[in-house]
């Protein structure tokens, strides 16, 4: 057994109202630079619907992540030697058609336009060439199913059913589906980089790029099936979600999770056996990939977890984190938080709770109670178009762990709906799920009053040097020089606190005293 | 006084080529690794891409393996090996010559495409813009001296070969080159100066081809940076 420590997302799905705040202030943070316009580290798609890239879930087109054969582990885009004969022009490469061609607007034209009869309008100009552009594809062109009868049936997961969704308006089921790099336990970019420039954090597997290895052989971006490594067209170095690491390591969250508004994130410290990863990721049947993920996963409380923890050199509290941590409540205890593609084989660490809403929903649009515990779950049982479409998402397909999750989330509603209206609880009904009702109520304490010290348990970097290293928190690693977020004298005031002097604010001449 | 001439370009010229080739990588590396890269444009586009970029890559690499075995291996030795001049002339022009087409073509495919997509003629900086005439200037001479090798059945390896040899053992010897047609010492010429600009262009990509990359393990595991403190302070600051 080698134990590794990583830190783990969860997203809860029923609460994403889709308002793009964790995409906006990430992409504040991170990307707010020229070459990487079009790159959201974090992005929120419309699902069901085409995603962003277009179309990225369709591996047969994309080659990203692993296939196995013969029970061995290959890299879906080729081995090793494919992708060295291939580096003269990568045939997976997306083009910026595929995420879509970024755009900003001639504001000056408001103000400078000569006068006229006409109210000067401010068109659309290519952020890429400067000149002026057509607006036709977004990150999140069917916002809310618009146009999904046109588009959404080019879903790759939506083709996979097999099966006639209807997208009428009245008809459909939908949600949000927010996503980052899932800083997977078995990652095929870091895999598929020729320079060795990616690389897996030991302490906290969080993925990065080194900017200083990077090459520009830009194998990365189509190794990856989440699509989730960007390539900065003007620097030449590939980019990615860092799971603001900087902000971890003084423990405070990312700023995804930090800003959004459903509170809907969770992040925590899962413990896992390394040894077994590359076993679990070549799982010959796919719709195994879950629970073989689930085998990887080390349980904090076992006494001889722990001491193989400490023997492996993880920090004692990041043992006692683990063993507080929300999202291994989520993944492991509950079961309620399913991981996104299992079949890409590169073991994402961005889980999600199911939404319960795309079957409360069409429940209720066939005038039943969808909130009322027997109508939920003979609706989990019966709608299979929104259950499969789930089963697509998370399970490669197999319907039951979905199933099993939407059940204890219909079961945790109505448990909770008798306990608020005062009326008795149904004494089997956490039964029926396989939980108690004392279960029931933590999880409820968690998805739904999800107070931040419940939702966020990070231990830092490094007690010892906290306060060194909260110093460091609140500037970007990128900023150093030549680096691609080098923005000088600026003041980050978003992580600036009240007692602090920051830097560059009041700055000093060279020499001079700073009191 | 065309000695002096030839010295400086066939005896000086080379070594201040050769130290600013490698004082320039080496510069280059230690003070901006975060600008050595392919800067590829794939992104903007990738259909003409795909057939201009291996062709001349490709065709470039035999190119560069076909000057290795030239100018490298005395013709001595060839002989020695049993290889006739004659069979060894026809081999190097046949293989050099498809090789060099490909590259031409390639290269014609990669110019034509960033003269006219809009964002990758905007992605063109202004190393680029001395690079690739040079670059073109050089393969385009490369090619007409193949050609010329063959229509007037001139043998390099008696004197461009000895000459370059001459160089890389330190003895230069620079008459070697006086009687040399135009074509082969104007290719020289540009090939030294593309050398020149080689580490501050994009072509420093070629000196980091990735062939570890089938050696190496996978999955790469590297622990935290423990220089925590590693921003530089911004000039003129006091950032202690
Ligand atoms: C074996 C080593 C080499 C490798 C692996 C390599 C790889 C690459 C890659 C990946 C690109 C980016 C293509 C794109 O996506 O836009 C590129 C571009 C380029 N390479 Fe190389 N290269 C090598 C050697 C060379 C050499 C020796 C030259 C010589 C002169 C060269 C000249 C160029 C040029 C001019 C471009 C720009 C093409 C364009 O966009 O117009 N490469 N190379
Ligand atoms: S999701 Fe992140 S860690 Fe996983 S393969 Fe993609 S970029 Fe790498
Ligand atoms: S901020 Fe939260 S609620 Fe809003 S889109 Fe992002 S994940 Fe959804």
């Amino acid at each position: 057994m080698r134990v590794m420590a990583q830190l783990a997302m969860v997203m809860n799905l029923d609460k994403c109202i889709g308002c793009h705040t964790c995409s906006v202030t990430c992409k504040q943070t991170w990307t707010n630079r020229g070459g990487v316009e079009y790159a959201w580290f974090n992005n929120v798609e419309t699902k069901p619907g085409q995603g962003y890239p277009r179309r990225y879930e369709d591996q047969s087109r994309w080659k990203g992540g692993w296939t196995v054969r013969n029970g061995r582990l290959r890299l879906a885009g080729g081995g090793r030697l494919r992708k060295l004969l291939n580096i003269f022009a990568n045939p997976d490469l997306p083009e910026l058609d595929d995420y879509y061609q970024p755009w900003t607007y001639d504001y000056r034209n408001l103000t400078e336009a000569p006068l006229s009869e006409d109210i000067p309008v401010a068109r659309p100009l290519s952020a890429v060439t400067g000149a002026p552009a057509e607006v036709k594809w977004g990150p999140n062109w069917e916002d809310s199913l618009g146009g999904a009868p046109q588009h959404a049936p080019e879903d790759p997961v939506v083709q996979k059913l097999g099966r006639d969704v209807r997208f009428e308006y009245e008809q459909s089921f939908m949600f949000f589906l927010p996503r980052i790099c899932e800083h997977c336990l078995n990652p095929s970019c870091v895999a598929s980089c020729p320079s060795g420039a990616m690389y897996k954090r030991t302490e906290d597997g969080i993925v990065l790029v080194d900017q200083d290895r990077c090459r520009g052989w830009r194998m990365c971006v189509s190794g990856c099936p989440y699509k989730k490594v960007y390539f900065n067209h003007k620097t030449g170095k590939a980019e990615k979600c860092t799971f603001c690491y900087p902000r971890l390591e003084v423990g405070q969250p990312t700023v995804c999770a930090e800003t959004c508004v459903g509170r809907l994130r969770y992040i925590g410290v899962m413990l896992y056996d390394a040894d077994k990863v590359g076993a679990a990721a070549a799982t010959e049947d796919e719709q195994r990939l879950y629970q073989a993920q689930l085998g990887v996963f080390l349980d904090p409380h076992d006494p001889a977890v722990a001491a193989a923890a400490e023997q492996s050199g993880i920090p004692h509290d990041w043992i006692t984190a683990a063993r507080r941590s929300p999202v291994y409540e989520l993944i492991a205890r509950y079961r309620v938080a399913l991981p996104l593609h299992p079949e890409y084989r590169t073991m994402p660490m961005v889980w999600y709770v199911p939404p319960l809403s795309p079957v409360v929903d069409a429940l209720s649009g066939t005038g039943f109670d969808g909130e009322e515990a027997g109508n939920l779950f003979g609706a989990i049982d019966a709608l299979r178009i929104p259950l499969d479409y789930l089963a697509g998402l998370f399970t490669a397909g197999d319907p039951e762990p979905v199933r099993l999750a939407l059940r204890r989330l219909g079961a945790m509603r109505a448990h909770m709906r008798s306990i608020n209206l005062g009326e008795p609880t149904d004494q089997r009904g956490p039964g029926r799920v396989g939980m108690t009702a004392a279960e029931i109520e933590s999880m409820y304490r968690l998805l739904a009053i999800a107070k931040y010290a419940d939702r966020y348990v990070i231990p830092t970097a490094g007690i010892g040097r906290a306060h060194e290293l909260e110093g460091i928190a609140t500037r970007c690693s990128l900023d150093g020089d030549g680096g691609p977020g080098m923005v000088d004298g600026r003041t980050d005031l978003f992580t600036w606190r009240d007692d602090e002097r920051p830097d560059g604010m009041f700055p000093t001449l060279r020499g001079g005293a700073r009191p | 006084m065309t000695d002096a001439f030839d010295l400086l370009l066939w005896a000086v010229l080379p070594y201040l080529t050769l130290v600013v080739l490698v004082g320039g990588l080496v510069w280059r590396y230690r003070h901006d690794r975060f600008g050595w890269t392919t800067r590829s444009s794939q992104l903007h586009e990738s259909r003409l891409l795909r057939i201009g970029s291996p062709l001349f890559h490709f065709g470039l690499l035999f190119v560069i393996g076909g000057h290795v075995a030239g100018l490298l291996v005395p013709a001595s030795v060839t002989r020695w090996l049993g290889v006739h001049d004659e069979m060894y002339h026809l081999v190097s022009f046949t293989a050099g010559g498809l090789a060099g087409a490909g590259t031409v073509v390639g290269l014609g495919v990669l110019l034509y495409r960033r003269w006219r997509t809009p964002a990758v003629r905007r992605a063109t900086s202004g190393d680029d813009r001395l690079m690739y005439p040079l670059l073109a200037a050089t393969v385009l001479l490369g090619m007409t001296a193949t050609v010329l090798t063959r229509s007037i059945d001139y043998d390099y390896r008696a004197t461009v070969s000895p000459w370059f040899r001459s160089i890389l053992l330190l003895d230069p010897d620079p008459s070697l080159m006086s009687a040399v047609p135009l074509p082969y010492r104007l290719h020289a010429l540009f090939a030294m100066a593309l050398f020149a600009l080689w580490p501050f262009s994009r072509l420093v990509h070629a000196f980091s081809a990735p062939v570890h990359y089938l050696i190496r393990p996978y999955i790469v595991y590297r622990t935290r940076d423990h220089r925590l403190a590693s921003r530089r302070a911004r000039p003129g600051w006091d950032d202690t």
